[in-house]
């Protein structure tokens, strides 16, 4: 029968789904690796110029050149980066002359102190949030706090993180003087920062949780579920939930790899000793080699991120490891 | 939809957002040349000044006004914002709308390469461009201009490609319009409206990321200076004066807000599109006093009375008052017994269904004079008291199985759910009647089944699994609506042989909703017509083809085909369209389209009669149907 | 009048083969159905005639040469099931149907064109200007039909146009159809799962399973006496109603 066949095993989709998620973030990195190479090649003029300042002498310039390699042909750059990044040498600054890797190493291990309390923080108050506001809220009931809770989500949103920092700092470090306004130190310094990093993101992801949420209790098989007279409770959590959590991390993943970049200006107004105040201060110093492996990071975290959102789709949702591309 | 006045501005939220943008604009053009010469006036003995009369926001460390800074910059705030929208918006259009123009080939490349993009936060992105460009104002617009372009082109794409998957796009198309004309003119047009939405809401995120920029010190350079410039400087002195980092700071959050809420208000977040503007109000249907299910003499006749409705009434709330699509429907069955309920779309005989299976939502309101589901009243209300007669003695069936079954959780244990919040069955016990079901319903290798999730079984298997599900009780009835209208053929015979072999074998009733004559007389022992929610006939489905008396339901059989239609004469047409629940006429509901139709059908409504047959609501039940008038009103 | 030839047709989505070395003949000015179970192909067959699905082999011939798939006229037209999704909502119906016209006309021409067009499939030409959103499903699938016919089609291919369709206007349609043949000595390729529906409109039938052709010939010929055993399962399937059923299974 025609019926018998068109069941598929499910092991197969895992394999394949693996294998098509890796092949893509392999290519994902190698254009990351790629483009962050060229950059130095695409900087206008001389970069070690650029960096050193128009009265370096000349043979200063010539000899850190060479020193990075920028004498030889294109290709032999390549490869020589390629087999450096392997190793894991990522190179020299240009200004402290200090190893790239070991200042990346130590900044990153900071940003991610930031940026994973954040996480977990943006997920406990978006979910339920959006949770409670979708079932309260069903089919046109308490228009007035539905109407709060959207305007609230919108107003929240649209406050930029460095607004929000700046914000909080004249608040509770200015005014009141409950948290330190800067640097890393003891378990107050965090609040503020992850604070900031969370608010504008947990809003927007609390609206995203309940628009999916309203689209999937009127799915038909909610339906068929309170006609098996489940309990709301068991209807709300586990038909409709899993199903609005798989279409919100399709659409958050991007958003929480823009909360890793967000970092950056959170670092600003802290002084955090982060990934984010190396990155700006080397681009306003030209410290290429340390720009080119900032970059490198920052991308290669926002990749993990996204693959691990893919990864939390298919979990829940075993359908997604079919498909194409 | 009327187009009288723009969506965005039929919300009071839309019109604070156009406001606010309105305010904007006027700030940009004018406050340059009002306050230009005081914004950069120095006043070398005023430096880092606190809020004072003269400077309301204090100064900076050249002794020059915030406040007036923080007005004058949002010209440039602005220019740069709509310039790098409108770089980044083309560039996202241009790439979404390549892969619909060029050849396969080239377009997949394309549609590839922006989701490898969409990857990377656009920050990195600008961050990443902002080295290679060079640190300054125009860098800073090109690098944020191609950063957002990639998101951007992805909605494009994607609203685009839908729309180009379209019927019309493929019949505008074989017509032999040419492809950059058939972008122009069918899919650019219907996905505007979400691309000047998400344009808008991409102009606040424009903001933001200039605003960043400028304030880590590499967008605008000095001279110049924007609010994210204003906020640096002011960052540095927020101890002595708050507010000098806090205006330009309120600058942003308002001008974020009127891109926002002018965008939202556009995409109907308010409301203002899908939802009518109606409040719900409480129906005031005439409750009739409860009377109890009469015991004593009836009480043999009524033993196996499975379901008895009488007086069924649906409303919603609209507009104009509430709307009811079902009017006081009457229904018993008994033991053992298949009835069907046929009718067009709109007659209301999936909400009779709905109603019967004690399944309407919220603002749906359920009345009805009795509602006796095996000898329980279910008008009660409380859930607690028939929840387990419900879960266990009804089984609901419905249309189509690619959606009733939830894609997250495997079958098994959506079979065995109800059988242990209803028959307190454990968990083993529960997950083996759920194969043992499967393996009632004939679907092979049960066990396997039970572990798949639904996408991995056929329509015709997912249908099966239903069937099963609502076996997993001892069930009384089955309630299916359209159960087989979204199969094949041939798994349709096997899932109505299924419904019947549940029927011989356990004595369960069965109530089927079709919109096809064909499938309801092939398995019911009994067939009602519904029109305009209510049933007009009621007749022994073998009498269907010969014995109908209701002009409608002699023309729902002679306009659709069966084996036997005479080919060489027209099917029966029916004039007009079916009654708008909103909009119900006086007399006889089908009047209108009537070729029968007197005077009397205008003024006074036929009730259902009882008779040797059946029973029929119509004036004009004994007449013989006019052909002629029939092809005459076509 | 024309007749469409199908030879050796075959389209492949990626390694899936939809149609697997098709040759049917549609001949000239019948109609001609096509029947078979949803995934058979037989939606494919019509959509590869338009140049809609790429062929991976075979030629869709008419009256022995290529069909045109560039340029203005094509004489290959085709309508589609859903009428809500195949007339564009921001277009009116007349300009739906202009857009078709293989020509460009002035004005009044143009105007007259569209009326006996809309006239010609029982619609008011004074609706021209009507958006399709006032229109009821059946008036739509009318649209469709009158812009499909504004191409001069030789060739005029129905796939499933009444399965999106309420019973009450699907006799309508089927009618329509027949009249509209009838007149115009069309030939035209009736796609339905409905067999009862083709058994109706069509002189000819071409069962379809799995990306092939299991059957043809004169309607008449195939549901009386099927020569395939999945014709024969098809009829089998058929809803019956149950007085008759109960005769036919005790045969006395």
């Amino acid at each position: 029968m025609l019926v018998e066949e068109s069941a598929r095993g499910t092991r197969g989709h895992w394999g394949r789904f693996a294998a098509r998620r890796a092949r893509r973030l392999l290519v994902s990195l190698w254009i990351l690796v790629t483009a962050s190479f060229l950059m130095i090649q695409l900087v206008p003029g001389d970069p070690v110029r650029a960096a050193l300042g128009t009265s370096a002498p000349a043979d200063l310039v010539a000899s850190r050149r060479s020193q990075l390699g920028l004498d030889e042909p294109l290709l032999n750059q390549y490869l020589g980066y390629l087999q450096n990044l392997l190793t894991g040498d990522l190179g020299e600054s240009i200004l402290t002359q200090l190893p790239v890797a070991e200042t990346i190493g130590q900044r990153l291990l900071a940003t991610l102190s930031l940026a994973l309390p954040a996480f977990v923080l943006t997920f406990a108050i978006a979910v339920p949030v959006g949770v409670v506001m979708a079932v309260a809220t069903r089919r046109g009931r308490r228009r007035r706090t539905e109407l709060t809770f959207v305007g609230t989500s919108i107003v929240l949103g649209s406050i930029p993180e460095f607004v929000v920092c700046v914000a909080l700092v004249a608040v509770f470090a200015v005014n009141l003087g409950i948290f330190p306004a800067a640097g890393r130190d003891g378990i107050e310094s965090y609040v503020l920062p992850v604070l900031a990093l969370s608010v504008g993101p947990a809003a927007v992801m609390a609206r995203i949780v309940r628009v999916e949420m309203l689209a999937v209790l009127d799915a038909d098989y909610i339906r068929t579920a309170r006609a098996k007279r489940l309990s709301s409770l068991r209807v709300n959590l586990r038909h409709a939930l899993p199903n609005a959590l798989t279409a919100t991390l399709t659409l958050s993943g991007i958003m929480l790899a823009t909360m890793v970049a967000g970092t950056v200006l959170v670092e600003a107004v802290f002084a955090w000793p982060g990934l984010g105040g190396t990155i700006v201060s080397s681009i306003q110093s030209r410290d290429y080699p340390l720009v080119q492996s900032a970059v490198l990071t920052y991308g290669a975290i926002a990749l993990t991120v996204n693959t691990l959102a893919d990864v939390a789709i298919a979990a829940i949702d075993p359908r997604s490891t079919i498909g194409d591309s | 939809m009327r187009r009288d006045r723009p969506e965005v501005l039929r919300t009071p939220v839309g019109i604070v957002g156009i406001t606010l943008l309105g305010v904007l604009a006027v700030l940009a053009v004018l406050a340059p040349l009002l306050w230009g010469e005081r914004a950069t006036a120095t006043d070398t003995y005023d430096i880092l000044a606190g809020p004072s009369a003269q400077h309301w926001a204090g100064t900076d460390n050249l002794g020059r006004d915030i406040f007036f800074r923080t007005l004058v910059a949002t010209r440039l705030s602005l220019v740069l914002t709509l310039m790098a929208t409108t770089l980044g918006v083309g560039l996202g259009l241009l790439l979404g709308m390549a892969p619909l123009l060029l050849p396969r080939r080239l377009g997949r490349p394309v549609v590839a390469f922006v989701n490898l993009l969409l990857g990377f936060p656009s920050l990195l992105m600008v961050l990443f461009l902002a080295v290679i460009l060079g640190v300054s104002t125009t860098s800073a617009v090109l690098a944020i201009g191609i950063a957002i372009a990639p998101p951007f082109a992805r909605l494009a794409h994607t609203l685009g490609a839908g729309v180009a998957d379209l019927d019309y796009v493929a019949a505008a198309r074989i017509s032999g319009v040419h492809p950059l004309r058939v972008v122009v003119r069918h899919v650019l047009p219907n996905v505007a409206e979400p691309l000047v939405v998400n344009a808008t809401v991409t102009a606040s995120s424009v903001l933001l990321a200039f605003g960043g920029l400028s304030f880590l010190g590499i967008g605008v350079q000095p001279p110049q200076y924007d609010w994210g410039r204003l906020m640096q400087d002011g960052l540095s002195s927020i101890y002595t004066n708050p507010l000098a980092a806090l205006v330009p700071g309120i600058a942003f959050v308002l001008t974020g807000l009127a891109f926002n809420l002018t965008g939202e208000a556009a995409a109907g977040t308010f409301g203002a599109k899908a939802r009518s503007r109606a409040r719900w109000r409480p129906t005031r249907t005439r409750r009739v006093a409860v009377r109890p299910s009469r015991p004593d003499e009836q009480e043999d006749a009524r033993a196996d009375v499975v379901l008895d409705v009488r007086d069924l009434v649906v409303s919603f709330p609209g507009p104009c008052g509430s709307i009811s699509p079902v009017r006081g429907v009457s229904i018993t069955l008994r033991s053992g017994e298949a009835v069907g309920v046929v009718g067009e779309s709109g007659s209301g005989k999936s909400m009779t269904a709905l109603a019967i299976a004690q399944l309407i939502e919220e603002p749906g309101r359920v009345t009805a004079e009795r509602l006796d589901f095996c000898r329980t009243d279910l008008r009660s209300g409380s859930r607690a008291a028939t929840d387990a007669l419900l879960g266990t003695s009804l089984a609901v069936v419905f249309q189509d199985p690619m959606t009733s079954l939830n894609p997250v959780m495997r079958i098994g244990g959506q079979l065995a759910e109800g059988a242990r919040r209803h028959q307190g069955l454990t968990r083993q016990d529960a997950a083996a009647r759920a194969v043992d079901r499967l393996r009632a319903v004939h679907l092979r290798d049960p066990e396997r089944r039970a572990r798949q999730y639904p996408h991995e079984l056929s329509g015709g298997m997912r249908q099966r699994a239903m069937i099963g599900m609502g076996l997993m009780g001892t069930p009384r009835l089955i309630v299916a609506d359209e159960p087989t209208t979204a199969l094949d053929m041939t798994v349709q015979r096997q899932v109505l042989d299924l419904l019947e072999e549940t029927r011989h074998d356990h004595g369960t009733a069965l109530l089927m909703i079709s919109h096809d004559v064909s499938v309801v007389s092939s398995i019911c022992d009994r067939v009602l017509v519904m029109y305009a929610g209510r049933i007009v006939e009621d007749l022994p489905s073998a009498d269907l083809h010969t014995k109908a008396r209701h002009p409608y339901t002699r023309a729902l059989i002679g306009a659709v085909p069966d084996m036997a239609t005479d080919l060489h004469a027209p099917l029966d047409t029916i004039s007009g369209h079916p009654v708008d629940p909103r909009h119900l006429p006086v007399g006889c509901a089908y009047a209108a389209r009537c070729p029968l139709v007197s005077e009397r059908c205008r003024q006074e409504e036929p009730t259902l009669e009882a008779d040797a047959i059946g029973e029929v609501a119509c004036w004009h039940a004994d007449e013989p149907a006019r052909a002629e008038t029939l092809e005459a009103v076509r | 009048m024309s007749r469409l030839d199908f030879e050796d047709v075959t389209v492949r989505y990626g390694h899936h083969t939809v149609l697997d070395g098709v040759s049917l003949t549609v001949p000239e000015g019948q109609i001609m159905g096509l029947v078979g179970e949803s995934g058979s192909g037989k939606s494919t067959l019509a959509r590869a005639a338009v140049g809609l699905a790429p062929l991976a082999g075979g030629r869709v011939l008419l009256d022995g040469r290529p069909v045109r798939h560039q340029g203005r006229r094509r004489p290959v037209q085709m309508v589609f099931q859903d009428p809500f999704s195949s007339l564009d909502p921001r277009m009116s119906i007349g300009q739906s149907i202009v857009e078709a016209l293989p020509e460009r006309l002035r004005r009044a021409p143009r105007a007259a064109e569209i009326a006996r067009l809309l006239q010609l499939v029982h619609l008011d030409p004074a609706r021209a200007a009507d958006a399709p959103s006032r229109l009821s499903g059946g008036q739509r699938q009318r649209v469709a039909i009158a812009r499909a016919l504004a191409g001069r089609p030789a060739v005029i291919l129905a796939d499933e146009i009444t399965s999106a369709l309420d019973v009450s206007v699907q006799g309508a349609i089927l009618n329509l159809v027949r009249e509209m043949q009838r007149e115009t000595g069309l030939t035209v390729l009736f796609i339905s799962h409905n067999l009862a529906v083709v058994r109706y409109v069509a002189t000819h039938v071409a069962v379809m399973a799995g990306g092939r052709i299991v059957e043809q010939g004169p309607t008449a010929r195939v549901f009386s006496s099927p020569a395939s055993d999945y014709t024969r399962e098809l009829l089998a399937s058929m809803p019956v109603p149950a007085a008759r059923r109960h005769l036919s299974q005790n045969p006395i």
